[in-house]
Order: C-alpha cells, then structure tokens, then sequence
C-alpha cells in the first residue's frame, strides 16, 4: 500500500485559483467516498480549507491512483489540476507533508494551530463516509499525535505573531482573564478595530468606542457591540476601563501623562493597559512611567510579533526532526504490513483510539 | 537516618530549582510537573526529618535554631502546595526552592546542626502550638515575598517590554498581586492565632509574644492600608520583600528566646 498527496496551497497558488478547487466542509466526507469508489482508490481524505486543497489517499499503485485523483478532480471543479500549481508526493514525501501541514509548518503563518482542527474535520468526515480504512487511519492518528507533540516540545506555537495577538498576549499577562475587562477604543482605525474584535474573542467585557465624528464611533460601537462615547467624553468612562486603545488620527498626543496621572488615582490600585495603534502616536512616552501603567506603541506590538515569528522559525529546525523520526517509522510500517509481517510492533500511534 | 533525609530533601530542591532553569532556558513548556515531583519528594524526606526529630527529641522539633529552620522550611512547603496549586502559579516552586534549599544549607552549616538531639520534657501545649503556628506563619510570608519577587520581575519585564522565555512563563500581574495580599493575609491570620496561644502559655513565652507582636504589627498596618487601597501593589510587593527579611533577622532572636524557655 501507498500513500499519496495531490493537491495545491498558497504556497502554489493564488486564492482565484485555489477557490475553484474548493470543496465546501459539507461536501468533503461525500466526495472522499465518491472517489474511493474508483478501484485505484483504496482510502481518500479530502483537507479543503482557505488555504489549501488536498486530496490524501492510499493505494496499491500510486502512479495510477493519482491519475485517477487528478480526472476526478477535473470531472467534480471543471479544471484539470497541473503543475507546478498541484503538487504531487506520494510515499514518505506524502507522509511527510501531511505531517508538516498539521503541525503548522506549512502554514502561511508558521506554527498556527486552526490547521490542526481542519484537517481532524475533514479526517472524522472522510470516516464517517466510509471513505477510510486501515492506512489512512493510522496515517491520520500519528499525524494528529506527530501535531500534539511538535506542539508541546517545542515553541513552534509560542508567542503572539500579529498586533492584535500581541495585545491579547500582553493584556492576559496584566489582567490574567479578560472577561472582567472592559475596552476602550479612542478613534476608529482598521488595527483597532481588529484588536478590538481579538480582545472581544478572548472574552473582554465591554467595548466602548470614542471619535471625534461620533457616528462613526456609533458604526464602530454597533459592530463590535459596544457603546458610543461622545469624544469630549471619554474621560468619564475611564474608572470603568482597564484597556485603552489610541488609534485617532491626531497630530499630537490624545493621552498624556498629565490627564491620566490623576485619573489613576482614583482607580484603586486597577493597572491600565494603553495600546498605542496610532501614528503620530495617541499617547505621551511618559505615560508608561505612572505606576500600574503598562504603554505599548504599534513599533513595540509588532516588535513583539516579530521576535514570536523569529522564535518559530529557529524552532522549525527541532520540528523536522521530529517529524522526519515518524515519518521513518510510519514508512517502516507501511512497508512492513503490506507484506505480510504484521510488523505494528512500535507502531501504534500515542493515543490512537 | 534523619540526616540522611535531610541532605536528600536539600538535593532534592536544588534539583527542582535547576530543572526549573533548565525548562525555562530550553523554552520548555511542560515543567511544572516534574518541578512538583522533585519538589514533594523534598517535601516528603523533610517531613520524614522532622518526625524522626521529634520522636528523638519528646517534642516539637524546635530546641535549636537548627531545627527552627528545618521547620521554617518545612512550612514554607506546605504552604506552597496548599497556595502554588489554588492560584495556578507553578512558577512559585522555581522561585520557593532556592529559598528553600538556602534555608536549609545555613540550617546544616550552624554548629548545634552537628550536635546529637537532646531529649527535653515537653514544655507543654501552649508554648508548643505558639512556636508551631507562628513559624508556620513565617513560612506564608515567605511565599508572600517569592510572589513579591515575582510581581516585581513581571511588572519590570512588562514595563520594559522584555517578553522573554521567564515572561511568558510568569503569571498575570494582577494574580500576583493578589497572592502577595492573600498570602500575607494567610500569615498574619497564623501569626494572631500564634500569638493567642503565646499568651495562653504563661510568662514563660512573654518575650516572645514581644517579639512576635513587633513582626505582627507592621504586617497588620501593611494589610490595613492595602485593604484601604492606600498602598499599590508595587509597592506592597517591595514591602512583602522588606517585611520578610526583617521578620527573618528577628527569628534568631526569637529561636534564643525560645530555646531558653
């Protein structure tokens, strides 16, 4: 038995390409088991998500089975797939990139972990059609098991890599949990409204949203479901805020250390996380100096974001040797138990229901 | 026996203190686990230490400075597994064994460590329940000042913007901040009760109670005005430091006193 991968990402393709080869979560687990009516089919998992599709399957003989991949392709998206946008591997090539893809090391941010959960959605859907069996099962458990371990042995998904998770990352390491915390949105920028939203997703309690034109401030507040404050305003709501964002448009500082050292008196001893998207910037340098006062600028968030990506990609060397030691005993057994020998000793994958 | 229990608990915490600088250099991730397992062994052999002690010496093991400092240790502990699992903070064992392991090396060093255990008669309930509670109160204020320590490394790295590897495996802040207060709380509660029994046992332990109610007192003024919001908990922190090397020194005063009694 063979292990094979057809299929194409970012990596390869644009996303008008990749869209026309897109098969829909809910069709994924139907068309694995159309194809594996074919006889050069054995086994087909289908991993289709925004930034790849690819069409996992086992066979007797690779060669003809990823002819027969490639005409059913063409027959279910009305385009042939071709090289160099489709990428053919089949043995340890195969097991290898799969391997990879679910340990976010193909990614297009390195180290990602949603991947993880597509592909176990498209693994449980393919099952449950029926469109699995011995190979693609094992091949599927050890990969889950190969993800779990890069991921708790190394820092591969460590650090926060964008500004909005950098905030979160900070704003968690000030407050612990969020969903006591109330957010405060000085002007109404796109990174601060992105970072408004990730704070949100990580349970922030409140989202107030403060600009010079109010109804843009209403839009904004009505979006994130938050409140409008009038901008002469924000001043007032500042007992009731632990984070605040400066993404106005000013061209000198909105927050400076003079307004807020008095305000911080009244807060009980409650730190103040500042985030400065703007540029020029909203807030006074000075700001970070008043005691329970943590001042963050974009250069610092993205100084962040980019010491993570730097971290993750050292660790990308440890990563592949992981995967290469199971990618050499997932090859042994493929090997081995397709000829007789029975040969799972050592195999069974950590887990594997 | 028993000091063979008490050389293997002094390994074992600095084995738990140089595992945890290992998995935080090597960006390990999952080391709490193998820090409590090293770090209740400690405990275990420790206990095993101050049970043998007591059989040998008819009482509470506390008859020198060397044993009072086995105990403090020993306090320091168990209340580090009673607290270091309710608030989450793992990292409080990385930052208890040194503590710990110091402890009991200057405890090993002092010259009455060498000398065999002397059976005493008891010197009844009282006096014994005072010396117990109040260094098990010391042993919460010495965690008070490791979450100290910790609250001032994280609020500098946050300041400064240094997100290192020791960053990321720090608590929030603000978890920190209350373990300072709790903790000290927690101390001042075992250091009341203490000083109750202090008064029960007579004017044997009356110096004592002194002694023991100049260490109560500013903790209690800390408390109060940390209640009030008066205080930040920057500076509660650098205070939780402060406090607990000042009740440290007045301990050698406190064991001579309560050796003589």
């Amino acid at each position: 038995m063979e292990v094979l991968c057809l299929g194409l990402s970012h990596k390869t393709a644009p996303v008008e390409m990749r869209e026309r080869f897109a098969i829909g979560d809910a069709n994924v687990g139907e068309i694995s088991a159309l194809l594996v009516q074919s006889p050069a089919v054995r086994e087909a998992v289908i991993v289709s998500t925004c930034n790849r599709v690819e069409f996992y399957a086992a066979a007797d003989d690779s060669t003809v089975a990823l002819r027969t991949v490639s005409d059913f392709i063409k027959e279910k998206c009305g385009h042939a797939p071709e090289a160099p946008t489709f990428i053919e591997l089949k043995s340890a090539e195969g097991i290898r990139h799969l391997f990879r893809v679910v340990s976010g090391l193909e990614s297009m941010v390195i180290g990602e972990t949603e991947i993880l959960g597509q592909v176990k959605k498209a693994y449980q859907s393919a099952q449950t059609a029926g469109a699995t069996s011995r190979t693609l099962n094992k091949l599927f458990q050890r990969a889950f098991n190969v993800a779990k371990e890069v991921r708790t042995k190394t820092s591969i998904t460590r650090g926060a890599v964008s500004v909005g998770s950098a905030a979160v990352e900070l704003a968690e390491k000030i407050f612990g949990r969020l969903d006591s915390c109330n957010v405060m949105v000085l002007g109404a920028g796109e990174t601060a409204e992105m970072t408004a939203k990730a704070l949100q997703s990580r349970g922030a309690k409140a989202i107030f949203v403060s600009n010079r034109t109010y109804e843009r401030a209403v839009s904004l507040a009505k979006m994130l479901g938050g409140r409008a404050v009038h901008f002469d305003q924000w001043e007032r709501e500042f007992d009731a805020i632990d984070i605040l964002i400066g993404s106005t448009g000013a061209p000198h500082a909105v927050v400076t250390n003079a307004k807020i050292s008095p305000l911080m008196t009244r807060r009980q001893d409650r730190p103040l996380f500042c985030i400065d998207l703007a540029v020029p910037r909203d807030f006074e340098a000075s700001v970070n100096d008043i005691e329970g006062v943590y001042l963050y600028d974009i250069d610092a968030l993205q100084g962040i974001a980019e010491q993570s990506m730097q971290v993750r990609r050292q660790e990308l060397v440890r990563c592949e040797e992981m995967i290469e030691r199971h990618v050499t005993e997932f090859s042994r057994w493929l090997t081995t138990s397709h000829h007789g020998f029975g040969g799972t000793a050592g195999m069974q994958p950590e887990g594997a229901k | 026996m028993e000091r063979a229990f008490l050389v293997t608990s002094t390994l074992c915490f600095l084995a738990g203190f140089a595992y945890a600088m290992y998995a935080l250099g090597a960006k390990v991730r999952q080391h709490s686990r193998w820090n409590f397992v090293v770090m209740l062994a400690g405990f275990i052999l420790q206990s095993g230490f101050l049970q043998l002690r007591s059989s040998a010496v008819g009482r509470c093991p506390l008859t020198n400075l060397f044993e009072v400092l086995v105990f403090l240790s020993w306090s320091v502990m168990l209340l580090y597994f009673v607290v270091g699992g309710t608030y989450r903070l793992s990292l409080l064992g990385m930052f208890t064994a040194p503590l710990v392991f110091l402890i009991q090396v200057v405890a090993q060093l002092l010259p009455v460590a060498m000398h065999a255990p002397v059976y005493k008669k008891s010197a009844g309930f009282w006096p014994e329940l005072h010396a117990a509670i109040s260094l098990v109160s010391y042993g919460a204020f010495a965690l008070s000042c490791v979450a100290g320590v910790m609250f001032l490394v994280q609020e500098r790295h946050l300041k400064r913007h240094t997100l290192n590897s020791f960053f990321q495996n720090l608590p929030p802040i603000a978890n920190l901040a209350v373990a300072v207060q709790r903790l000290m709380l927690a101390g001042f509660a075992l250091l009341t009760v203490g000083i109750v029994a202090g008064f029960f046992a007579g004017h044997a332990a009356a110096a004592i109670v002194v002694l023991a109610v100049c260490v109560w007192l500013p903790y209690g003024v800390l408390l109060i005005m940390r209640g009030t919001h008066r205080i930040s908990s920057r500076r509660i922190a650098w205070l939780a430091v402060a406090a607990f090397t000042v009740a440290l020194t007045t301990l050698g005063a406190l064991s001579v006193l309560h050796i003589s009694n």
